[in-house]
């Protein structure tokens, strides 16, 4: 194993290597295991504390919770995107009064905090006397203004680094703006800037837990409305880590995707590619 | 204007809060995250699995739920008590590393070959490699992503709020045991927030890109 910074090991390199390995080891072990040896000795891993999880309420409950957490997930990550896309063309519109207000726009939600635009979605709202507020609408459009902001920036970096070409040849033909912007502009942007967009979904996903902070009741919340559950040792830690399991999950096959999209992608650019040089 | 004039006090002891978790946070962040980044690229295979496996766990917890963790969880494990400043520091610190170590990680790449192998050819070890020659040079270049990691952490700090520290983003549950309108009071924060965002680290982040740019 070589790389730019370092050569390949020599005998004392070698030996060098073995000593830093072990020694990472032993740390990366000692840490885990404290970690667990406290969990045991604090009595995290009594059959007490984890009984509340066989019982079918507590599951169906927990399905439901995940439920809530997917679904506000799956809404904010389609409006954002839809934001994103109408935004991205506000601003790359000819019209300083379309695109200044639009660049004004995502400044100001990216640089709000999502909890406190939430907040303000949820409580401000219904304390200024608007009625029927639900945790959820404030979760979902919070996100949607927020990551609808961030996805506007990604749109317009992926639209902006296309060869100017692609445009002019639109042009030529006879297409509109809009029909530039349609058909030939954004569909190569999104495919440029998928991954970006993917980790922004990741992003999207991760930041529904701060739902639990205004009293949404997804994954988070029910895990630790769990550790309230005196008669069964309050098992805040077990709620908290199969939370932990939950989401780490759901990123993780939310990021799996984007790989195998990523993939897939930059194989069939290939495809064409070894076409066009069978042709030529 | 009354609502902000009125709790004047809520407002200075928030905002001076989450000064102080933005700055003790971002200290330690540059730090881990720097030395996470070094294992991430150094030649022991332990230690690049145990920097990839840390960044790979964090990034894919929520922040939520890492503040949850060391508010409500650590409590009780039994070991010495902290306070919930201190355990907010800790979760932010822990989290946003890994954002430092993606971002320096990158910035490495960014140097150019021909350093690390002139570093290499007059004799000089890994650790001399790196910390002489190529993360001087990697920091340089990593001022704009750095900046949006520590903007991140910045608005971040609000989700402490939820975890019984007194800062921005706890403001407005004061205001409505006072009884205050808090859609103004709310509005206010926000506006601090933008302030302190557009007006103070975007300049400062320009700044600091234009003083450190490396002629290439």
């Amino acid at each position: 194993m070589s790389s730019v910074l370092f050569d390949v090991p020599g005998p004392k390199a070698r030996t060098r290597y073995a000593f830093m390995n072990v020694f990472t080891l032993i740390v990366v072990v000692g840490i885990v295991a404290f970690i667990l040896f406290r969990f045991y000795e604090s009595g995290q891993f009594t059959a007490k504390k984890w009984e509340i999880f066989t019982f079918p309420l507590v599951q169906e409950n927990f399905l439901k919770a995940i439920g809530a957490t997917l679904s506000a997930f799956g809404v904010a990550a389609v409006g954002s995107l839809i934001l994103g896309i109408v935004l991205a063309f506000g601003r790359l519109a000819d019209s300083k009064w379309v695109s200044r207000p639009c660049y004004w726009f995502t400044e100001l939600f990216r640089a709000v905090p999502l909890l406190i635009l939430m907040m303000i979605m949820y409580y401000g709202l219904s304390s200024a006397g608007i009625k029927g507020i639900t945790p959820f609408m404030g979760v979902v459009v919070g996100l949607i203004l927020y990551n609808g902001s961030v996805l506007a920036e990604v749109f317009r970096a992926g639209i902006e680094s296309l060869p100017k070409g692609q445009q002019e040849a639109g042009y030529a033909i006879g297409l509109s703006k809009g029909q530039v912007m349609r058909t030939i502009l954004l569909p190569q942007a999104v495919r440029a800037m998928l991954p970006v967009i993917i980790s922004q979904l990741v992003v999207i996903m991760k930041d529904t837990a701060l739902g639990f902070l205004i009293l949404y009741e997804e994954i988070l919340f029910y895990a630790n409305s769990l550790g309230s559950q005196i008669q069964y040792g309050s098992p805040v830690v077990p709620g908290l880590m199969v939370a932990a399991v939950t989401y780490v999950g759901i990123c993780l096959i939310l990021s799996g995707v984007a790989k195998l999209v990523e993939s897939k992608m930059s194989s069939r650019v290939k495809v064409i590619k070894a076409k066009v040089g069978v042709a030529g | 204007m009354n609502v902000l004039i009125d709790n004047s006090d809520l407002f200075l002891t928030g905002f001076k809060n989450t000064g102080i978790l933005f700055v003790i946070s971002a200290f330690f962040a540059l730090i881990l995250g720097t030395i996470v980044a070094g294992m991430r690229v150094s030649p022991a295979p332990a230690m690049r699995a145990a920097g990839t496996l840390y960044v790979n766990a964090v990034r894919n917890t929520p922040l939520t739920l890492i503040l949850a963790f060391f508010a409500l969880g650590y409590p009780k494990l039994g070991l010495p008590s902290i306070d919930f400043m201190t355990a907010a520091i800790v979760g932010l610190s822990l989290y946003t590393a890994t954002y430092v170590c993606e971002a320096i990680r990158s910035g490495i790449n960014t140097v150019s070959v021909g350093q690390s192998e002139a570093a290499r050819a007059i004799g000089l070890p890994f650790m001399q490699t790196l910390t002489l020659i190529v993360l001087p040079q990697a920091f340089r270049s990593v001022v704009p992503p750095l900046f949006s990691v520590f903007i991140a952490l910045l608005k971040n700090t609000t989700v402490a709020a939820g975890f019984s520290v007194f800062e921005s983003g706890a403001i407005r549950a004061y205001l409505s045991e006072r009884g205050e309108p808090l859609l103004p009071g709310l509005l206010w924060v926000a506006l601090i927030f933008v302030v302190m965002v557009l007006g103070v680290l975007t300049p400062l982040q320009s700044y600091l890109e234009k003083k450190w740019r490396v002629a290439r």
